[in-house]
């Protein structure tokens, strides 16, 4: 099946590196779509948890907000957000997070606060939400992220969200006992940290991406793993259940005036 | 015990100048109607404390009621920016904005402290993460029994705190439902409250023994407004219009159009055109 999007390719491999018996931890936009797609596709019994309380939710639509009435009305049960944060997250019994970011950098740091000085910043993004626990509670990280020298940098302009530090041990050197980001996915790549430094480099191209490609779009000097697989692509299962869900969304969100 | 009273009596006798004022609501029971009536009584120099501004705070920050904004994700879900909470603070307008900015955990475990009556909360948060560094208010503290160093933020004691929930009975006891957020943390926290309701009941009815339900003696002010939290939503009543969050990313982009749509849809009315909202968004539904 040739006729896809690379970011239909990109939602696809995320949703692929959940697990039935995952516990995740689900922010808003493109891993919700991912979560439910790994949902409605091989993990049937995944748990979603949305930080507004929801617990085990299944969305037939995905939310525009992190609480739209769909996500409660769908779940096994609602609890406050004291408690989601506090029992839930930081009790340690989500098994993945999910994040995305306005900058990443090789170690798989997060930037979703400003572009510029903290105190003068060129663009004011929205900040961290429930990321700055998600990044260190959860027992790994998954990241999705679209590819670009604007968003894959040399260095972030602010560290919202721990990754794997300045590499190597850091994670360990704060105290931190999670992995942290163990796989990104974007629409050309797949990156993983490499074992010892912690630097996340390419081990797998999704179909027809050259290196030159990933070169381009990476603000670093990227590297690759010394084998590299190609990602396969998406099944015809995979694309119906993503465009289905994405066709029954914009048909309950409605189109902006 | 709670008063009943209209919207712009709570409003007058609650919230004064200079106050800081919590409207709570985690995406679901936003208390917009109250919020508008703040605007339109012209209050100033306030410190609007949300974990998630949202379009609210947008408007507030917007028509120059705030002076401060604690918070912890500042956007619009789903859509990107807060473009008045942005203008305020990249540009000055309509005048400068100071902001103290923590994690949803963080304000989470501050609004719980605040309601259990202590100075601070303590968390596993903020490891490696930047914010610390730039808030003097997040600070550490060493755990007495096992050593481990953890986050330490204030509580947040608000002198006004402001929800929307679904209704109150006749006794003034008020019924929450659904995503039920930080409604409760918020209103036990802080020193005098508006709770505003889609309707006042007789008595609740059957209800789960465990229902989040506000006594009457912990509730200050209690105001009637039909449709009182859209855009936002109301669990059982009607649905969050996802369309006008994206609608206002257009409005509030540009100063001239966000001060036309304030003037014609905020400062002229009354909080009486929140109820045909909400049914608008009912017949949508059907």
């Amino acid at each position: 099946m040739a006729d896809y999007k690379p970011n239909e390719m990109m939602t696809v491999a995320a949703a692929r590196a959940l697990r039935n018996e995952d516990v995740c931890f689900v922010g808003i936009g493109m891993p919700s779509a991912a979560a439910n797609l790994a949902r409605l596709t091989h993990a049937p019994d995944i748990v979603l948890i949305y930080e507004s309380g929801t617990l085990g939710t299944k969305p037939t639509v995905l939310p525009l907000s992190i609480g739209d009435p769909e996500l409660c009305e769908t779940a096994l049960t609602t609890v406050s957000v004291p408690e989601m944060f506090r029992y839930w997250l930081q009790g340690g019994r989500i098994t993945v997070g999910f994040l995305g970011g306005a900058q990443i950098d090789k170690h798989a740091n997060l930037n979703t606060t400003v572009v510029g000085p903290y105190d003068k910043p060129k663009v004011r993004l929205p900040g961290g939400g429930g990321a700055p626990e998600i990044a260190t509670s959860c027992g790994e990280i998954f990241i999705i992220m679209a590819q670009g020298k604007r968003a894959f940098v040399p260095k972030l302009d602010f560290v919202t969200s721990l990754g794997h530090g300045e590499g190597g041990d850091h994670r360990a050197r704060l105290g931190v006992k999670t992995k942290g980001p163990t796989r990104l996915m974007t629409d050309l790549a797949v990156f993983e940290p490499e074992p010892g430094s912690n630097e996340m480099i390419v081990t797998s191209l999704h179909p027809g991406v050259t290196r030159e490609q990933i070169v381009e779009n990476t603000g670093w000097p990227v590297r690759f793993a010394a084998t590299v697989a190609e990602t396969p692509p998406p099944t015809k299962i995979e694309l119906e259940a993503l465009r289905d869900l994405q066709a029954r969304t914009a048909r309950a969100h409605g189109a902006a005036a | 015990m709670s008063r009943l009273l209209s919207l712009a009596e709570a409003v007058e006798s609650v919230v004064h100048d200079g106050d800081s004022v919590a409207l709570e609501g985690f995406t679901h029971l936003i208390p917009h109607a109250a919020g508008h009536e703040i605007i339109r009584q012209g209050r100033k120099r306030l410190t609007l404390i949300r974990m998630t501004p949202d379009l609210i705070y947008d408007q507030m920050i917007g028509m120059g009621c705030a002076e401060k904004a604690v918070f912890s994700w500042g956007g619009n879900p789903g859509v990107g920016s807060l473009h008045r909470f942005r203008d305020a603070v990249e540009n000055g307008w309509p005048h400068p904005l100071k902001i103290e900015e923590h994690s949803h955990a963080a304000m989470a475990n501050a609004y719980e402290a605040g309601a259990a009556g202590l100075p601070l909360a303590v968390l596993r948060g903020y490891i490696g993460a930047g914010l610390p560094a730039v808030n003097p208010n997040i600070k550490s503290i060493v755990c007495p029994f096992t050593g481990e160093k953890l986050a330490a933020v204030p509580s947040i004691r608000p002198d006004v705190g402001v929800i929307h929930a679904q209704k109150a009975d006749r006794a003034g006891n008020v019924l929450i439902e659904g995503i039920v957020g930080v409604q409760k943390e918020v209103v036990l926290a802080s020193k005098r409250s508006i709770v505003t309701v889609e309707e006042v009941v007789e008595e609740f009815g059957p209800r789960s023994p465990n229902a989040t339900i506000l006594p009457a003696w912990t509730v200050g002010a209690l105001a009637v407004v039909p449709g009182g939290a859209y855009p936002s939503y109301t669990f059982g009543y009607y649905k969050r219009d996802n369309a006008f969050y994206k609608t206002w990313d257009t409005i509030a982009k540009d100063r001239d159009s966000f001060v036309a749509w304030m003037k014609a849809n905020v400062l002229d009315v009354g909080p009486e055109v929140f109820a045909a909202q909400a049914r608008k968004m009912l017949q949508a539904a059907e």
